[in-house]
């Protein structure tokens, strides 16, 4: 076992024993992060490892909040959650495949304009369309039941499940990044013509990263929708594409747990800030410019690198 | 759309047109910045919304905040001092932080004026909140006037005359004088250039300065029309990256046309078919890609 997954376990260990000593931390708290985690360790499968920019992501966690949400609030005593769940993770696959296929004929700064774009059309979508509430998103989400059997209304069994579903994520997206396809991901990174002249059809693996990215983002979006019970127009903005650039970035790019260590930070700083109001945004973007002009290699790249050296 | 009267058609058309100018002004920005500097500024919304609020503060908060009720910037003083302010900011912005990631993979850049635009939106919410402020145009450019086919409101005729003379004097600029070949040279060799002796940093330094003080002018000519708010430029940037990707942002005068161009088609749907008009650009820039991935002005990077 590699030393990041005794690590990860470690995690995971501790995450169990949070729901018995709430007074330590929140298991709501526990939960967002978890989310938010999952959330930037799928963005961070495509920046920090392929190195495609996407201002798309909120269009993926949202969009599977909303079908997930919708078809919970509408079906929940006939299907199991598992179905909406794996409904909204498809449509954000869906969506991704659409945006990616889009995004791909271009490259660097381009790449990133499209997704921004693009990611636009489904924002007014989630406005125009009645059943996703508009302006009002959708409340009151049933947990409903898993495989029609394992009751989650109670705080205690959405907790295990929230739990369950991020070590599958996190497993999948690191299973992803040291399998055979990572390297060329990696490859394509550091030098896409490169990468091309060994014989491989990048584009169809940044197709192939992207969509994988996406529908992570969507299962993040679809559990978030459950543990929160509501799923608003604020998941699919622009403002929470640029979140999660930031929990990446803060974290590490390209590193296993920056996306994780950053999410936790980020939504910290958010229930710590929340009486501020407008302040947020300016913290927020001041963590950017020194993130940025400072240190590029994150906290957990910065940990890495004086490890290294020392 | 036979049935729709035509001077609510023309009413839109010429909205659609104003729209296009200032998407042009926005896009030519963006395009100059970009030649040089190889990012894209997302802060150009912010410096946009900046300079309409210098101009709203000039005439209404500035006197009292200095002691003297009486001192008021007008219109036309901030047409001047608005946007020389903006790129005197922009280039200090430049030199500070934006030079210092130069060498580094253009992201760096693009997610740094990012934050910076966060920073300044969040500063002008917390100073004046989101509900949006009005202004009032100039006595000299109020109330309508007839042009032959239809009545329009002077300001609105002053805003298309002056955009596209802004816009064909950039072009004059960049395509006819001595400084527009430097800069031209910048974009295509930076390097070759230094070693003819011209000072490329300022040279930077001044192409950002010169696009954001184009998107400072295009924000003090909004300022009478739009409402002011600090969320008027993030709105707006959203269009103007669809436009700069449909135009490429390979040539200056490319992104002109096809702002224009595309700020007309936006006003036109908005007759045909209202609930398109705010996804239309976003539309066509799909197509766009499918058609010709390159940009129809552009060239590949």
């Amino acid at each position: 076992m590699s030393s990041t997954l005794r690590l990860f376990w470690l995690f995971v260990a501790a995450a169990i024993l949070v729901p018995f000593f709430p007074q330590i931390v929140y298991p709501i708290f526990m939960m967002k992060v978890l989310c938010y985690g999952l959330f930037a360790c799928a963005f961070n499968l495509l920046l920090g490892y392929t190195g495609l920019v996407s201002f798309a992501h909120a269009a993926f966690l949202g969009s599977a909040g909303y079908v997930t949400g919708a078809l919970m609030i509408r079906h929940a005593d006939r299907i199991g959650t598992e179905v909406a769940i794996l409904a909204g993770v498809a449509t954000a696959a869906a969506i991704g495949a659409v945006i990616g296929g889009l995004a791909i004929r271009r490259k660097g700064i381009y790449f990133a304009m499209i997704t921004l774009a693009l990611s636009q059309i489904v924002y007014f979508l989630a406005v125009q369309f009645r059943w996703t509430g508009g302006e009002d998103g959708l409340q009151g989400i049933p947990r409903g039941r898993l495989f029609g059997l394992v009751d989650l209304t109670s705080d205690n069994a959405i907790y295990g499940f929230t739990l369950v579903v991020f070590v599958a994520g996190f497993l999948l997206v690191h299973r992803i990044i040291h399998s055979p396809f990572g390297q060329i991901l990696r490859a394509i990174r550091d030098n896409e013509p490169r990468a091309i002249s060994l014989g491989y059809d990048t584009d169809r693996f940044k197709l192939l990263a992207f969509v994988l990215s996406a529908a992570v983002a969507g299962l993040a979006g679809a559990l978030k929708a459950l543990v929160f019970q509501l799923v608003s127009l604020n998941d699919v903005s622009l403002h929470t594409s640029t979140e999660v650039v930031l929990m990446t970035l803060l974290g590490g790019l390209g590193t296993i747990w920056g996306p994780l260590v950053g999410a936790a930070l980020v939504v910290g700083l958010q229930n710590y800030l929340a009486t501020l109001g407008d302040m947020v945004t300016i913290v927020i973007g001041l963590i950017f410019i020194v993130c940025v002009s400072f240190f590029r290699l994150g906290l957990v790249g910065e940990f890495l690198r004086l490890r290294k050296s020392a | 759309m036979f049935d729709i009267p035509l001077p609510a058609v023309l009413a839109q058309v010429t909205i659609g047109l104003i729209n296009g100018c200032f998407y042009a002004m926005l896009s030519m920005g963006l395009a100059i910045i970009f030649g040089l500097l190889n990012i894209i500024n997302f802060t150009h919304g912010a410096q946009f919304m900046m300079a309409a609020f210098i101009t709203w503060i000039g005439l209404n908060q500035l006197g009292p905040w200095l002691g003297f009720p009486e001192l008021q910037l007008g219109f036309w003083a901030s047409l001047v001092v608005a946007p020389l302010i903006v790129a005197a900011v922009g280039m200090g912005l430049e030199r500070l932080l934006l030079r210092r990631l130069a060498h580094l993979d253009h992201l760096y850049g693009l997610l740094l004026t990012f934050g910076v635009a966060l920073v300044t939106e969040g500063a002008f919410r917390h100073g004046f909140g989101v509900s949006g402020q009005g202004y009032d145009p100039p006595e000299m450019l109020q109330g309508p006037i007839d042009i032959g086919f239809m009545m329009l409101p002077r300001y609105r005729l002053f805003v298309v005359v002056a955009s596209l003379a802004i816009c064909l004097a950039t072009i004059w600029l960049f395509e006819r004088t001595r400084l527009g070949a430097y800069l031209r040279a910048g974009t295509e060799n930076p390097r070759l250039l230094q070693a003819f002796g011209i000072n490329v940093p300022v040279m930077i330094t001044l192409a950002y300065g010169f696009g954001v003080g184009l998107a400072g002018l295009a924000g003090v000519l909004a300022a009478p029309i739009m409402q002011i708010t600090p969320l008027m430029g993030g709105n707006l940037l959203n269009i103007i990256f669809a436009v700069v990707v449909i135009g490429g942002l390979g040539s200056i005068s490319g992104a002109m046309v096809t702002g224009l161009g595309l700020g007309l088609i936006e006003g036109i749907t908005k007759v045909v078919y209202p609930e398109a008009s705010t996804v239309v650009v976003f539309v066509i820039m799909a197509l766009a890609l499918l058609l010709r991935p390159a940009g129809l002005f552009g060239r590949e990077t």
